[in-house]
């Protein structure tokens, strides 16, 4: 084997590496190739057709460039071995020809594919369709401010769609820029403050697909994920009723010391619980706080353990996050977190 | 044999041109030899900075949930890595070449601004210090390099950080479009009797082009800067959205400049490419006017490609699709580059040396960045991608091995010329293969964290999303890299003392500058080359010089004419002798003057008036000084 | 190295295969001037980015100006704006004068072309002193100020360099072989013109339409 032929056999080997590493890598991961929803899968067709484009021209390209090298090589310098100079002019023609055919008429051919494929994806994906569930959505730092305006539901890093109707999220942002991302439903769409924007997406299977902001928006930047769950549109109807009901309020009597608690310390002064006086929006609403998969935005799962852990001191867990420290006693602590795990 | 010696000299050139002996003539040098070396090797100062940022970070990657670095840190560095990798090395090192290589491409005996050229460097030394000073006071820029508002506005972002980072890059802009105007108006005047446009080598026609667009572009990262600081240290509104200024005007202020600079950069690096190739292939490039034509093409559509980086903030669906047709089009031009280059070593016989190396490792990492480049352009596809780590897989393709390749083999190349000692060949292609495996191992599997959903500049990650052992990967590969640019500065530094002498011309190269002595005399030429070809020093054996004629005009032709440090003036288009531009004596006003603009913008980072005003002064006082003294004076 | 040296005199015959070298017949312009004509450029597009700038924010907010300031006045703006672009007829007078070395002509032409320009600066200033509204207020104080600011320090720029050239004719240092510096201001102060040319009836006309 020569070493012009080692250099691109590995270039090729790695595409054929993506194109079956990916799939299988994608089990745990939010990969864009498992798609679950019309855009996420448009785009995924998008993708493997470059692929294919991509390895072919790669491989072409490549191997004209190594059989280029490949004929007449020499490892000495030319002053060494006073190779003449070959003069051009002979052959002026020929070379245009090929610069003309591989390096504008091959380009154009297939720019003028990914162009018409541009086209056709782009009006087929994000287009306002009748029957639209609207979810607002607004970027904080660090963390998603969740409500549906239609039930008056308020929620935080968690969104709730039914599978197969069509969602329209309005995005917007009271502070920096951030970017809404879901990778197995569709592409990013910025949230910028003093703008709103919409995004429309749908969901095709049932499931729990990771979110995540993608616009560097500062500290914590990181820890700003969020989960959308999509269920049958009856499950979603009911979770939306829970939700827009009168609520019990307190149903024991270390729930009723947590609330007390909650209303007491500096809790209500940054977050709102439906139904009771604490009403403020500077933190997430915390109604359904007991039936939320995580904390601090997909930073810690939710149990209690991490839950107390969080309210002590989540400065620890997630530098720079706008949440004190609160310092409780035991019992304190104990009834608090009993009383937020209540609430669902 | 020296070049005095060949040709008889009237008065003698080199005690005309030798600058102040020692330290006063270190500071008032205005040798574009000695500035061209200043600017390669302090840019590589902070490549070598910035590559230890970037290990430091993926330090921090290697696990998830790794406390190696905080948050506040890794963004620190994150935002310092890529700020030094496009302002402080790439930028400046391309300038640094220019300034070495084009007045001896031309034939000519410097610069058309020497004082300038001295300037452009002290600003641009003086503007990384200034960024760098952050580091001393543990407050470095954390925004991102670049820097959306309002996340680095007052209200989100108190600190000094951002504050090094936007008047430095206000700083350091000045130092390239002063450099910029220098390049085009040398590039247009100073060139040898009979370089015609279409003689010139495509080196110099990449610094047209780069020169061209700094011209318009840098304006628009100077006012994104500038109007950020405008609000940051007076309080003005232009991107606060509550009181009626907009946060994509910012956006589009930056990338307005921000996507032509990535052509500044590449365009150059194709440039040293189309030098290299031909040497080794042993014939002219293919298709040179194609070349050149490609360079400027690319010049222009760069200008209209920037809202693909945009293309998620929610602008009309219309607006987007132009963007994105424009920027599948400037695949087009780099295809007929890519092409003239492999007809080039089709026909010759190719000799693979380290600069020939670096060119082919240049040629397979480009290819495959620019595939990539044409898929992000696919708009739809850019939603999924963009700000994932696959546009880091992307940028890193492009912007480190599509500029950082070439300006490796360019060291090779070059260097001889420059130190008059070539480097080690089985060191520099020991380097070549450690970089190229690092560089893949490192950037490669990039593009697939990308599709697994990883974003972009997140300073940790979960266990658990399948990210994990890709993440070690490229952390491996980046030590790697790095072990490969090591080796290029050890072969280097031996060299420097052990190298082998390289002799005018060790390559059998055809373009001027292998036509004088490595390292060449201060005057750079006795007499000035007459060209009569596109390859001077291999069409014309042996290679004719001018001699002094006896009018005004002609008389810096030659030595014989010389009463004082003269070059030609030509014509722009016919090169016809016009008359002789002065070089001047050694000054100390440019270090003066950016000295007094560096204390002003310290001022103004420590918003003290008195500070400020002191440095304005001296700049000031330089300036009129030094423009009191212009050519009726000189002439 | 195997090349030896043919050294080809200046004008006349030459070795084969090199073009003769015949000096050019016409005389250039300085390096310095071509140095200015391409800082005009990038300085033009500064002022363009600046323009682009103002109608962006323009477009976007929903009144104009923001927060119910005035729409700038023309009473004064319109005439001084005349005065501006009328002092590049004397630079014009006094660039020919100087080429034929009439040395007096030229500082006449500098001194009212320089006596023009002060007018126009200090009514900028008087006009700054005038308004009702800071640039802190909103993004339109910020982009009026920034505009009309910037410009007016290109006027002031001017006006030192004005000062240079005049004080090197007083001196006797030009003539009609030397005045690189005349013809490097004169190109300057055109571009200060033509810029204001873009200015007003962008920032000034075209709210009263």
């Amino acid at each position: 084997m020569t070493p012009g032929r080692r250099r691109w056999l590995p270039a090729a080997g790695a595409f054929v590496l993506v194109a079956v590493a990916l799939p299988a890598c994608g089990k745990d991961s939010p990969s864009i190739l498992d798609h679950h929803g019309p855009e996420a899968r448009h785009v995924a067709g998008v993708w493997w057709l470059m692929f294919g484009l991509a390895a072919a021209v790669y491989v072409v390209v490549a191997g004209l460039v190594v059989i280029a090298i490949v004929r007449g090589r020499r490892t000495s310098t030319p002053a060494e071995d006073g190779a003449a100079v070959v003069r051009a002019g002979t052959d002026r023609r020929s070379e245009s020809a090929f610069i003309w055919a591989g390096g504008i008429v091959a380009p154009v051919v297939i720019l003028a594919i990914l162009a018409v494929v541009t086209v056709t994806t782009t009006r087929d994906v994000r287009r306002a369709q009748d029957g639209e569930l609207q979810v607002e959505v607004t970027a904080k730092r660090w963390w998603w401010d969740v409500r549906y305006p239609e039930s008056g539901v308020a929620t935080a890093d968690e969104i709730h769609i039914p599978v197969g109707r069509p969602i329209d999220v309005v995005l917007r942002s009271d502070n920096v820029v951030h970017s809404f991302w879901v990778p197995q439903l569709a592409g990013k769409l910025d949230a910028v403050p003093g703008q709103t924007n919409h995004l429309r997406f749908q969901a095709s299977t049932p499931g729990t697909y990771l979110g995540e902001c993608a616009e560097y928006c500062g500290l914590q930047h990181a820890r700003m994920g969020f989960i959308v769950i999509a269920d049958a549109p009856a499950d979603f109807d009911r979770w939306l009723a829970r939700r827009s009901g009168a609520g019990t309020g307190p149903t024991s009597e270390a729930t009723a010391e947590g609330q007390l608690v909650f209303m007491r310390e500096a809790c209500a002064g940054c977050h709102a619980i439906r139904n009771t006086q604490a009403t403020a929006t500077l933190g997430p609403d915390l109604s359904d706080f007991g039936s939320r998969q995580w904390i601090g935005s997909v930073t810690l799962p939710n149990t209690r353990g991490n839950l107390a852990g969080w309210i002590s001191n989540s400065q620890t867990i997630k530098p720079g996050n706008l949440m004190p420290p609160i310092s409780l006693e035991p019992d304190e602590l104990d009834a608090l977190v009993a009383y937020l795990e209540s609430l669902k | 044999m020296t070049l005095l010696d060949r040709v008889p000299t009237g008065k003698d050139l080199a005690t005309l041109w030798e600058d102040a002996p020692g330290i006063p003539g270190f500071f008032s040098s205005v040798d574009h030899k000695r500035i061209g070396m200043r600017y390669i090797y302090t840019s590589f100062v902070f490549f070598f900075v910035a590559g230890l940022t970037a290990l430091v970070m993926r330090a921090q990657l290697t696990t998830p949930e790794s406390g190696v670095l905080g948050p506040q840190l890794y963004n620190e560095l994150m935002t310092m890595h890529g700020t030094t990798m496009i302002f402080l090395f790439n930028t400046p090192v391309l300038a640094g070449f220019g300034n070495y290589l084009i007045p001896l491409q031309l034939g000519t005996r410097d610069m058309a601004f020497p004082r300038m050229n001295a300037f452009s460097y002290w600003i641009f030394l003086l503007g990384g210090i200034f960024m760098y000073l952050s580091f001393f006071v543990g407050k470095m820029p954390d925004g991102g390099w670049f820097a959306y508002p309002p996340m680095v506005s007052k209200a989100y972002s108190p600190g000094i950080n951002m504050d090094f980072w936007g008047l430095g890059v206000v700083f350091v802009g000045l130092s390239t479009t002063v450099g910029s105007i220098n390049f085009i108006v040398t590039i247009f005047k100073l060139r040898a009797p009979g370089m015609s446009l279409h003689r010139m080598p495509i080196f110099v026609w990449s610094m047209l082009v780069f020169s061209f667009m700094a011209i318009f572009a840098v304006p628009a990262v100077t006012l994104a800067a500038g109007l950020l600081e405008l609000d940051r240290l007076f309080g003005t509104s232009f991107f606060v959205p509550a009181l009626g200024g907009s946060a994509l005007l910012y956006q589009h202020l930056f990338w307005f400049w921000g996507h032509p600079e990535v052509y500044i950069l590449f365009v150059p690096a194709t440039g040293m490419i189309s030098q290299i190739i031909p040497v080794f292939s042993r014939r002219p490039l293919a298709g040179y006017l194609w070349v050149a034509a490609s360079l400027v093409t690319i010049g222009f559509i760069s200008f209209g490609v920037w809202v693909h980086h945009m293309f998620a903030t929610g602008l009309p669906p219309l607006a987007m699709a132009f963007f994105s047709a424009v920027s599948l089009i400037i695949a087009i031009p780099s295809g007929v580059q890519f092409f003239a280059w492999i007809a080039t070593m089709w026909k010759g016989t190719v000799r693979l040396t380290t600069p020939m190396l670096f060119a082919v490792g240049f040629l397979l990492i480009f290819l495959l960045g620019g595939i990539t480049g044409v898929m992000v352009a696919v708009l739809p596809f850019d939603w999924q991608v963009t700000d994932s780590y696959f546009v880091v897989a992307h940028f890193h393709y492009v912007l480190n091995g599509a500029v950082v390749f070439p300006i490796f083999g360019a060291i090779y190349y070059w260097m001889p010329k420059m130190t008059g000692r070539m480097l080690s060949e089985r060191l520099g292609r020991l380097s070549f293969w450690v970089m190229f495996v690092g560089f893949n191992v490192t950037f490669f599997p990039m593009h697939i964290l990308g599709f697994l959903g990883m974003p972009r500049r997140v300073y940790t990650y979960r266990d658990g999303l399948g990210w994990e052992g890709l993440n070690v990967m490229v952390s491996l590969g980046s030590l790697v890299f790095a072990l490969g640019t090591g080796i290029t500065l050890v072969n280097f530094l031996i060299s420097r003392r052990r190298g082998r002498p390289a002799g005018d011309d060790p390559w059998d190269a055809d373009s001027l500058e292998w036509s004088t002595t490595s390292p060449p005399p201060d005057y750079n030429f006795a007499s000035v080359p007459v060209v009569a070809s596109a390859h001077p020093l291999w069409d014309q054996k042996p290679l004719p010089y001018a001699s002094s004629g006896s009018d005004e005009e002609t008389r810096g032709l030659g030595p014989e004419g010389a009463v004082e440090r003269e070059t030609p003036i030509t014509s722009g288009i016919d090169t016809a002798p016009e008359g002789n531009l002065t070089i001047p004596e050694d000054t100390y006003l440019p270090l003066m003057v950016a000295v007094g603009l560096a204390v002003f913008f310290l001022g103004l980072l420590v918003n003290a008036a008195a500070v400020g005003v002191t440095g304005a002064a001296l700049a000031v006082v330089g300036a009129v000084w030094w423009t009191w003294r212009t050519e009726e004076d000189l002439a | 190295m195997t090349a030896a040296t043919v050294p080809v005199p200046g004008p006349g015959p030459t070795a084969a295969g090199v073009d003769p070298i015949r000096p050019s017949t016409r005389r250039g312009y300085s390096t310095a001037w071509w140095g200015m004509a391409v800082l005009i450029m990038t300085e033009g597009m500064v002022f363009a980015i600046l323009l682009a700038s103002y109608f962006f924010l323009r477009a976007s907010a929903k009144e104009w100006p923001l927060g119910g300031i005035e729409v700038p006045k023309l009473e004064l703006a319109l005439p001084f704006s005349f005065v501006l672009w009328g002092s590049s007829i004397p630079i014009f007078w006094a660039e020919a004068a100087i080429r034929k070395g009439r040395v007096g002509a030229f500082k006449a032409g500098m001194a009212i072309s320089f006596v023009m320009g002060l007018s126009f600066l200090l009514f900028t200033l008087y006009d700054f002193d005038e308004l009702t509204f800071g640039w802190r207020d909103n993004a339109y104080g910020s982009i009026y100020y920034t505009i009309v600011g910037l410009h007016a320090f290109h006027v002031f720029i001017g006006l030192a360099m004005s000062v240079g050239v005049q004080a090197k004719a007083w001196l006797g240092r030009l003539d009609h072989g030397r005045h690189s510096s005349a013809e490097v201001f004169s190109l300057y102060w055109h571009f200060v013109d033509v810029v204001w040319l873009f200015v007003f009836p962008s920032l000034f006309l075209s709210l009263h339409l």
